[in-house]
């Protein structure tokens, strides 16, 4: 099936609390794609428990992955290679996916490529666009991430900005949980903002001194809690959705503003989204009119390809294979991986 | 036959192969290395060494738990995933019985012993007749709930493993039966004790898949422990508002 041209990879992700597998052809095709969510399970402890994560993982990775190779019509001898993330993320939910890819390489005599979580967030992008290749400007935001980065060539990095305190992701759950929607909190705060006044309130917009780049979600974050507490003790009512739109607006102010003004600063036609945060409908909406403004090309990957997902690990992985990368059987996971690291 | 065994349950890495009656290769470390970076190179070295063909392995044997949960999961998916791929079925062996198979033919009692935290051991009682005999099935109690057990058999006991070391001091001081600590060749877990005993289990039919194997861990996860006692206090939503995790940085 396969030939010299044709690169086949089997790529594996639990770096979080979704089990997934994917078959990727040549970097770019996805041929499957299968993602077995443990939200609901985590919805009851208001975040991801990681022991409960790495149980679950253990649990789904083989039929996982055996589905993903029955989608894409495949058995491991059409793969040419094993892609799988090592970091970062929960280390013992990492470690289940690093040791299965690992046996199946060894056991299958397949190379093994690592690949770091926010390289395949990144790498989501190629999928759907099939013109888009390095160097662009790319807004990695998720509950765990919130950087500006410069992606110079496939696998190579600069970061430019990063959050000072917390993820952006990280305000949404935070805020979702004070009044009362839940978690997940970006999704639920995207739902409420909808018949919301997203001026209603007006929160503080945080500079960062020193670099105009970098992000800071916790002044942001106090000023709505310290708002929602107000009305608790004045008895004045909060209307949720105005609230959800005003802070949503705030954050995705933050984010769009300063990735527009890298892009034009470092002179860069084409700025891309990634992350969990990136299937933000407000996000998407505002970086497409200011990106339309400024004369950038936006690109933005689908919400299920923005979501934690094996798919853009085999992207990431494709290209890392090119270029050599091979892990040997030590590989280990490593929850503090620093982006470009290898 | 060919058994795969592996071991990962506690800080001893094992890889080991027993063919029929014989074992043809055991590795075993008790280092502290991660059994991420240990597992598949020990088992890599084994291959090459005795150049085995790792597909004509007829099944694995994990030792599957109690343990570290960590430990026991990487020893899972390395299974799992060469399972996967060679299309072998597991052998869930647990790893206390395991343990108790490394004293094979003694006449004493067998206590395994493996340090649980918070005072608690893993453990369990089996004595040799024929075969294997289970007196307590694997367990997480007190130490003094086991020599309390210990004490009312009135047996001689051969006690192993690491929990031995931690409460060894206190057992001193609440048995009154007569007692010895097994020396090193066969006081820690070993990946050929856990492909011997799978043997057994493979003749009797005891078989899993790769796709259903997951470790027996005998202890729910601490957020679980908590929320069941927040549930019991009717706290539940005071827990679930205060409790996120995330971790993970570029």
């Amino acid at each position: 099936m396969s030939s010299h041209d044709e690169v086949f990879i089997l790529a594996i992700e639990s770096s979080c609390d979704e089990t997934a597998a994917a078959v990727v052809k040549n970097g770019r095709q996805v041929l499957s794609n299968v993602i077995s969510s443990q939200i609901d399970l985590h919805t009851l402890f208001g975040g991801v428990v990681p022991e409960i994560a790495s149980r679950k993982h253990i649990e789904k990775i083989n039929p996982v992955i055996t589905q993903a190779l029955k989608d894409a019509g495949m058995t491991l001898d059409d793969i040419t290679a094993i892609g799988v993330t090592y970091g970062p993320g929960l280390v013992g939910a990492l470690l289940v996916g690093v040791a299965e890819a690992k046996a199946i390489a060894y056991a299958k005599k397949k190379p093994l490529v690592g690949v770091h979580h926010i390289e395949g967030h990144i790498s989501a992008n190629y999928i759907e666009n099939p013109d888009l290749e390095p160097p662009f400007v790319c807004l990695v935001v998720s509950g765990g991430h919130t950087h500006l980065v410069i992606v110079k060539d496939y696998g190579v990095f600069e970061i430019i900005g990063r959050t000072r305190d917390d993820a952006a992701g990280e305000a949404f759950d935070k805020v979702a949980r004070a009044v009362g929607l839940g978690y997940p909190g970006g999704p639920k705060i995207d739902q409420a903002a909808h018949g919301g006044n997203p001026h209603a309130l007006e929160f503080p917009r945080a500079k960062v001194a020193g670099n105009p780049y970098d992000f800071s979600f916790s002044g942001l974050k106090s000023a709505v809690l310290n708002t929602i507490n107000h009305a608790k003790m004045t008895g004045e009512t909060i209307v949720v959705a105005d609230l959800a739109a005003s802070f949503q607006n705030a954050v995705v102010e933050a984010l769009s503003d300063r990735a527009v003004h890298a892009a034009k600063e470092y002179g860069y036609d084409r700025l891309a989204i990634a992350g969990g945060v990136a299937s933000n409908t407000a996000l998407r909406e505002r970086l497409q009119s200011e990106c339309k403004k400024a004369g950038i090309r936006f690109y933005r990957p689908s919400p299920i390809l923005c979501t934690d997902n094996a798919a853009m690990i085999g992207a990431a992985a494709y290209y890392e294979y090119q270029k050599g990368t091979r892990h040997g059987w030590d590989l280990n996971a490593i929850p503090n991986l620093k982006l470009g690291e290898r | 036959m060919k058994i795969l065994g592996i071991e990962s349950s506690s800080l001893v890495a094992s890889v080991a192969l027993v063919e029929d009656e014989v074992t043809v290769a055991e590795y075993t470390v008790n280092f502290k290395k991660t059994h991420s970076q240990t597992l598949l190179p020990m088992l890599d070295e084994i291959v090459r060494m005795i150049e085995l063909d790792p597909g004509e392995i007829d099944a694995i044997a994990v030792s599957g738990g109690p343990g570290s949960f960590t430990g026991l999961r990487i020893g899972a998916a390395t299974a799992k995933g060469l399972g996967l791929a060679l299309e072998k079925p597991l052998i869930h062996v647990p790893t206390i019985d395991a343990m108790a198979y490394n004293l094979y033919g003694t006449s004493s009692l067998i206590c395994p012993l493996m340090d649980a935290r918070r005072s608690q051991v893993y453990t369990g009682l089996y004595y040799f007749k024929e075969q294997l005999e289970t007196v307590m099935k694997p367990s997480c109690i007190l130490v003094e709930e086991l020599a309390g057990i210990i004490n009312t058999r009135g047996e001689k006991v051969i006690f192993l493993g690491d929990g031995v070391p931690v409460v060894r001091e206190k057992l001193g001081e609440l048995l009154h039966v007569p007692y010895v600590f097994a020396p090193a060749p066969v006081n820690r877990q070993r990946a050929a004790s856990v492909a011997a005993l799978g043997a057994r289990y493979l003749e009797a039919g005891k078989v899993i898949s790769a796709a259903d194997f997951a470790p027996d861990y005998l202890r729910k996860a601490q957020a679980e422990r908590d929320f069941e006692e927040a549930m019991r206090q009717g706290k539940e939503k005071e827990l679930a508002a205060g409790h996120s995790v995330r971790e993970g940085s570029l």
